[in-house]
């Protein structure tokens, strides 16, 4: 790995990805719209809501929350510099958990009731994801023999011929992860609410916007997973990839739209089975077959 | 320019109406009226919202209720008082609990009279709202606080149906 080349990739990260991100959820917006016959808002209404929330008046719970929110966008900003600047895939991993920690605990701080249920929820949805998101690491290092993304993008096999099981553990839980439903527990963006907001509850004007536009980050980081699948040293695999992303962010929004919210037990049941079942054997047919 | 106009949350609260008037604001979410269009989500928090929107009168139960939440909204914030019993008390207007309208609580900038009210009726008050949303913010800017009351025109417009109703 050189240094021009991680210094491009985070550069572009931190200035492309909250435009990427706004787009992709204004999008989102407009196509749900549209699967609920409606017309639906301007694409760019994600950004007039940003705005907006950096207009309004400051209300803050206590002084402390604020400070969590602003580590929750830091880590998670992080996090994606390391991803896009070919680091090492377990430290992302633990980057990632740890900003998720921080938007939990902002949450808990507020005091509110709903707040805290959707903090507990938050909890509970990454106990459900990380098993998941760590078998993704594995497979990622058995294919490849590396846990660093750059040897991952410039290997010559492409990881989606070994990991067919893994992709789709791992598309299953970036249901959770992109906070649509079925598993949108402990916030939700749709009129149907959830504990008022859950997590975000206690949170408006610019601490709002700091957590709309961590988000955004954390979208685009989640979908360079899915990318991480499909690149190899051909030089189509990158179109290939980000077709991908798009068809995979798609199909999330379909499934968002055609599900009801269910119980925290169905969620975590269901993504340890996946993990098991789609995951594990992976890895298992994977290891005996090489 | 301001992008609280371009995008409008707002809450709604069901002072004790009839449940006529919030049939018709929940009409506006569907897709026939579909006001996500201009950015409006409805979304139930008050710390969220920039529109408040009341339905029903005030009685001595749920005083406390519309203050609270009006004083949780940050600013710039607008109350629209939907249907006829927010405006005035309507025709629970002579009942031993009712205080009246909205008004006898909270500051209101928009009425929308009607029993019920339209859901066309309901977005042009939203949208009416949306002026004194701009007014409100830009005088934020110039630090002179917020304008408590109602701009002219709607006060003139609720004072005449108030008239109407009276006689
Ligand atoms: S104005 Fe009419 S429809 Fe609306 S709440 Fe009052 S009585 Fe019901």
């Amino acid at each position: 790995m050189n240094l021009t080349t991680a210094i491009i990739g985070i550069a572009a990260y931190l200035i492309l990805a909250p435009i990427a991100g706004g787009l992709l959820a204004g999008i989102d917006r407009k196509i749900s719209a549209r699967m609920q016959g409606r017309f639906g808002p301007p694409i760019l209404q994600p950004f007039y809501d940003f705005f907006k929330l950096l207009e309004k008046e400051p209300i803050t719970v206590n002084k402390v929350q604020d400070f969590y929110v602003m580590c929750f966008l830091i880590f998670i900003v992080i996090t994606g510099c390391f991803f896009f600047a070919g680091g090492d895939l377990l430290l992302i991993i633990f980057s990632l958990t740890l900003a998720s920690i921080f938007l939990v605990v902002a949450a808990f701080s507020s005091n509110s009731p709903y707040a805290q249920i959707g903090a507990e929820r938050e909890l509970l949805q990454m106990m459900a994801y990380e098993p998941m998101v760590l078998l993704t690491a594995i497979g990622f290092y058995i294919v490849n023999g590396s846990f660093n993304i750059y040897d991952i993008v410039s290997s010559d096999v492409m990881a989606i011929q070994y990991l067919p099981g893994i992709f789709l553990g791992f598309v299953f839980i970036l249901t959770i992860k992109l906070r649509k439903s079925p598993f949108d527990l402990s916030m939700s963006h749709h009129a149907h609410q959830e504990l008022v907001k859950g997590l975000t509850t206690e949170f408006s004007g610019k601490t709002m916007a700091v957590i709309e536009i961590a988000h955004w980050y954390e979208n685009i980081f989640l979908l360079g997973f899915v990318y991480l699948f499909f690149v190899n040293s051909l030089s189509w695999s990158p179109v290939l990839a980000v077709i991908i992303c798009l068809v995979t962010y798609f199909i999330e929004i379909l499934i968002d739209n055609n599900y009801a919210r269910m119980k925290w037990q169905i969620a975590i049941n269901a993504s340890w089975i996946v993990a098991i079942t789609l995951g594990f054997v992976n890895l298992l047919v994977l290891y005996f077959m090489r | 320019m301001s992008y609280v106009t371009k995008s409008p949350w707002i809450i709604h609260y069901d002072g004790s109406s009839c449940n006529g008037c919030d049939i018709e604001v929940l009409a506006c979410l569907t897709p026939m009226y579909d006001v996500e269009r201009f950015g409006i989500i409805n979304t139930g928090n008050p710390k969220h919202a920039d529109i408040f929107l009341v339905t029903g009168s005030v009685n001595e139960q749920n005083i406390n209720v519309v203050k609270q939440i009006y004083e949780q909204m940050p600013e710039p914030k607008v109350v629209v008082a939907i249907g006829i019993c927010a405006t005035s008390g309507g025709i629970f207007k002579e009942c031993y609990n009712i205080m009246g309208g909205i008004d006898t609580v909270i500051p209101v900038d928009v009425y929308v009279p009607g029993c019920a009210a339209r859901p066309e009726a309901i977005i042009d008050g939203v949208v009416k709202g949306l002026g004194v949303l701009a007014e409100k913010r830009a005088s934020m800017d110039k630090r002179i606080g917020v304008i408590p009351a109602a701009p002219e025109a709607a006060k003139e417009a609720a004072a005449e149906v108030k008239e109407k109703e009276e006689a």
